[in-house]
């Protein structure tokens, strides 16, 4: 069974689940055209709460702001200045951020769909059963509902049956969640890969991986609507806007398709390119055999065990899997320390950079515990068969991606590291001149390096491309309603 | 061998010429803080044996901080910092400038004091020169020369490689890469230059230093044992009772400094800060500088500081009569890479050295928590950072594992006989 949350009531439900039996979706975006009523609106919203999960649930909505919509909907600007400083400044807002990102070049926010110039207000994601979507739709679209918001996007996403557009089974590995706080984390145990996380990575208002309860707006108690609130868990005195709530990251990517098994049909053996670009098989069976000792985390469904019972540490080379693959950057599945569990002396010795000397690739990679993300995305387009994608014959296919969405309580040391470090980077593990195979951006460095490489291949074209992305807020229910309580 | 130096020159900014200080630095960059290594002032590109070069006005915005710990104020300047690492000596790095930019460094220095129109720049950077507490280097030995030398060696090694058959036998494509190698040299192509000598002075200055520190350490062992247990006393007393400062840094702050991050795989960082008032932490920090200049110079020689390695360069300054600290390095990835492993790997190194800062986060036995304490470092960190107003690298492009990678590529030339599981190695390195 998977762990809950304590307050379920309070936690919009995609914290919990993907919704994946609710095969239809759509994201509106939102702009507020009127705070008052917009407000009105959102405090009776019929948010879904993992406390409704327990039942059937045909549709599902989630509501997230970002911090423009937040400073539209009246939220004072010393409450909101408590928001970290990368939601404030927004996936787009600053040049440098942008380059970090590899949001440069093609990838540029001035060219994307959305959120470049202008980031939306409000997301509001609706989930439904088959044929249940057009209903949920209307059942918003109501009077009250037009006096607040104007829809200034609407992206659909298409049901590819847990495949992403290249084909990939997706959603495979996430980490999960120590909800009901039983492990100690920075205990001996982590030097060793483990998949189970502090409530604190994901949640607001929780210990995190560093037994610390990370930055987010705190009121005083006598602040008007505060007793809405639940109180700090550091301070009974202060009441707490971000408990059960979490940052959820939004990224439109779009996927050439075609121009992805084009270029792996022009090698030998097309799918086992794509299989080592992405690190799985297409079926999303891993490519690296079982690890001998349990992962924390992982199991004990015995299924989940065969995909994700796996670390990169007895693969150093990337023989099997490459260092430079999709899931392998963006999980390298490392301990606190190379080697793992070990006895105090060699921690010591460890500790002051006395082992694995001579091997510079040792000990490269940042302890993965600290920059994991729960991931929530949609598939949106139409995908096909790997050989008819490959055939050269085939019509241009319409615009086809991933509406990435993930979920993190600290968008800078998950997200933004996963991204930058991990994904974007072209010297990722001493790897040199290449960055993701499915994600990079190909530009060169400044001095004129390729970052286009993937082993021995180089000139990769880009497959992916960002066309929109913003930084929301997926608040706690009480939290919602405090907002839309909000008094400018 | 060659070894690798520190050069700084430090002096105060004339009052009122801050602004226009900057105003001409920024005319050295082509994008926010990055140097045009041919700009007009200082020409670093034409320096040959130059790794890193920066220039920072050490303006200290968390000066406030001394009052709230009773620390005395002092005439504080705002100091101009021109600092870098290079092969050789410092004094030599320091001549070549003044001989190759003497106009332009002239029009730099002149917004400092005591610089007139009369003034040999050459002997009045002598004059200002600061040598650092403690030094290090990711590598002792490894010259500009060689870098690029090896850099263009593993370029040549890729690009023939890449013509190769993936399904070639490692040995028949290592057979095949020495050949081309060997051609390429013939034609006088891919220099590889051996090492110049080690200069004497210096190896001798090594072996005295590796000796004289342990041996008086030793000597002074008793005194560290009687003194142990009221060091204890005193230090937890402090720890309890020292406060801590660690505002979140305002938004214009955190954005100048973001604004010139990332351009290329390295950066460069300057924090500056005050130490704690009183004798027992500044004696405290110099005793740690001085066994952590020790360790620089003999132990952490080859690619590593503990357990990190992408650290080019690192320095600790003292200054203003030892009232602040200089930190500054230069190192690969992002400020976040940095952080996490300053946070996950070497928390305790830093407590050690910076908890002696007034308003570091509260660390216990001088390396516990501290930098652990993730958020509030992350805070006191970047709060004390310095924008950078000018920062120069050599060889953009290449974080410190190139640079190692690419000499293991070169001394595997050398052996003859290998097995087809060595060469795959070696050709893995391609
Ligand atoms: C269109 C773009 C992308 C495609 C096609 C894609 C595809 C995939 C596939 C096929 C998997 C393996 C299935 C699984 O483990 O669940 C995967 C895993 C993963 N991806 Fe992506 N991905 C994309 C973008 C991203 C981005 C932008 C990020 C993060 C910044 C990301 C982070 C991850 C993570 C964390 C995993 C799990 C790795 C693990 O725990 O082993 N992906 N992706």
């Amino acid at each position: 069974m998977t762990p809950r949350t304590h307050e379920a009531q309070d936690v919009q439900a995609l914290v919990e689940s993907g919704f994946s039996k609710l095969t239809e979706a759509c994201f509106l975006l939102l702009r507020v055209r009127d705070a008052a009523a917009a407000r009105v609106w959102l405090g009776t919203a019929p948010v879904t709460t993992a406390a409704d999960l327990h039942r059937h649930v045909p549709v599902a909505m989630q509501v997230a702001l970002s911090a423009a919509g937040l400073r539209a909907l009246g939220l004072p600007e010393l409450i909101l200045a408590e928001f970290s400083a990368e939601f404030l400044a927004g996936m787009a807002g600053e040049a440098q951020r942008s380059r970090r990102l590899g949001d440069v070049g093609a990838n540029a926010p001035e060219a994307w769909h959305w959120g470049g110039r202008s980031t939306p207000d409000v997301l509001l994601a609706l989930y439904a059963e088959p044929g249940g979507l057009a209903a949920l739709r209307a059942s918003t679209a109501t009077q009250a509902f037009a006096a607040g918001f104007t829809t200034i996007g609407d992206l659909p996403t298409s049901d590819m049956q847990g495949r992403e557009p290249f084909g990939f089974a997706d959603g495979i590995s996430q980490p999960s969640f120590d909800f009901a706080g039983r492990r100690t984390p920075g205990t001996d145990a982590d030097l060793a890969y483990g998949n189970l996380l502090a409530a604190g990575e994901l949640l607001l208002g929780y210990p995190n991986e560093y037994g610390r309860i990370t930055d987010r707006p705190l009121l005083d108690a006598g602040c008007p609507g505060a007793a809405l609130l639940p109180p700090a868990a550091e301070d009974a005195g202060r009441r707490d806007l971000g408990r059960n709530g979490t940052y959820l990251v939004f990224r439109q990517l779009a996927q050439d398709v075609q121009g992805f098994w084009r270029f792996a049909a022009a090698h030998s053996d097309a799918v086992g390119l794509a299989e080592t670009m992405v690190g799985r098989r297409l079926s999303g069976a891993p490519l690296l055999p079982p690890s001998a000792a349990p992962i924390r985390g992982v199991g004990p469904d015995p299924d989940d065990i065969g995909l994700n019972g796996f670390t990169y540490a007895a693969d150093p080379d990337g023989r099997r899997c490459p260092l430079g693959a999709h899931v392998r950057r963006a999980n390298p599945r490392t301990g606190d320390m190379p080697g793992g569990v070990q006895g105090p002396l060699a921690q010591a010795i460890r500790m002051i950079g006395f082992a694995g000397a001579g091997d510079p690739r040792d000990d490269l990679i940042a302890s993965s515990r600290f920059h994991r993300i729960l991931r929530r995305g949609r598939e949106y387009g139409r995908t096909l068969p790997p050989d008819q994608a490959a055939a050269t014959d085939t019509a241009p296919m319409p615009e086809t991606g991933l509406h990435f969405i993930c979920l993190n309580a600290n968008i800078q040391r998950q997200f933004e590291f996963i991204q930058n470090a991990w994904l974007a980077n072209a010297k990722f593990d001493g790897l040199s001149g290449e960055a993701d195979p499915l994600l990079g951006n190909r530009e060169p460095f400044p001095a004129g390096q390729a970052t286009d490489g993937f082993g021995r291949l180089c000139g990769l074209p880009r497959f992916v491309t960002v066309k929109g992305g913003a930084y929301f807020f997926l608040p706690g229910v009480r939290a919602l309603r405090f907002i839309a309580g909000a008094s400018g | 061998m060659t070894p690798q130096s520190a050069f700084m020159v430090v002096a105060p900014v004339r009052a009122g010429q801050i602004a226009a200080l900057r105003d001409l630095l920024r005319t050295m960059t082509w994008a926010p803080g990055q140097a045009d290594p041919d700009n007009a002032l200082i020409p670093f590109g034409r320096c040959a044996r130059l790794h890193f070069a920066r220039l920072v006005v050490l303006e200290d915005a968390t000066l406030a901080d001394r009052a709230a710990v009773g620390a005395p104020a002092f005439g504080a300047p705002v100091s101009l910092a021109f600092l870098g690492e290079c092969d050789g000596p410092a004094e030599a790095q320091l001549a070549e400038f003044a001989t190759l930019a003497p106009e332009g460094l002239r029009k730099i220095f002149r917004h400092c004091e005591t610089l007139d129109d009369d003034t040999d720049i050459a002997v009045w950077m002598r004059a200002h020169a600061v040598a650092p507490a403690t030094f290090y280097v990711n590598w002792v030995g490894r010259t500009v020369r060689q870098i690029h030398e090896e850099a263009a060696l593993h370029r040549a090694l890729r690009a023939r490689l890449l013509t190769l058959p993936a399904d070639m036998p490692a040995l028949a494509a290592r057979a095949d890469l020495l050949d081309y190698v060997a051609a390429e040299q013939q034609a006088g192509r891919l220099p590889l230059s051996p090492p110049e000598p080690t200069p004497p002075a210096w190896q001798l200055a090594q072996a005295l230093h590796a000796i004289w520190v342990p041996l008086l350490l030793v000597v002074l062992l008793p005194v560290f044992v009687l003194g142990a247990v009221p060091f204890l006393v005193i230090l937890r007393q402090r720890e309890r009772t020292d406060p801590a400062i660690w505002p979140r840094p305002s938004t214009p702050h955190a954005e100048a400094l973001a604004a010139i991050e990332d351009f290329d795989v390295s950066n460069q960082f300057s924090a500056f800060g005050s130490l704690k008032p009183g004798a027992f932490r500044l004696w405290l920090l110099r005793f740690l500088l001085w066994v952590a200049q020790y360790t620089t110079r003999h132990v952490y020689v080859r690619g590593r500081l503990a357990r990190v390695g992408t650290i080019h360069f690192a320095r600790w300054v003292l200054l203003d009569e030892n009232r602040r600290l200089l930190f500054a390095s230069n190192y690969d990835g992002s400020l976040d890479s940095y952080m996490d492993d300053f946070i996950n790997k070497v928390a305790w190194g830093l407590n050690l050295v910076f908890s002696n800062g007034i308003g570091y986060p509260r660390t216990d036995f001088l390396v516990l928590n501290g930098a652990k304490n993730e958020q509030a470092f992350k805070y006191y960190i970047r709060r004390h950072q310095l924008v950078t107003e000018v920062w120069f690298k050599a060889y953009p492009g290449l974080t410190a594992f190139d640079l190692a990678r690419n000499s293991r590529l070169r001394a595997g030339l050398a052996p003859a006989a290998t097995d087809e599981d060595a060469a795959r190695r070696w050709i893995a390195l391609i």
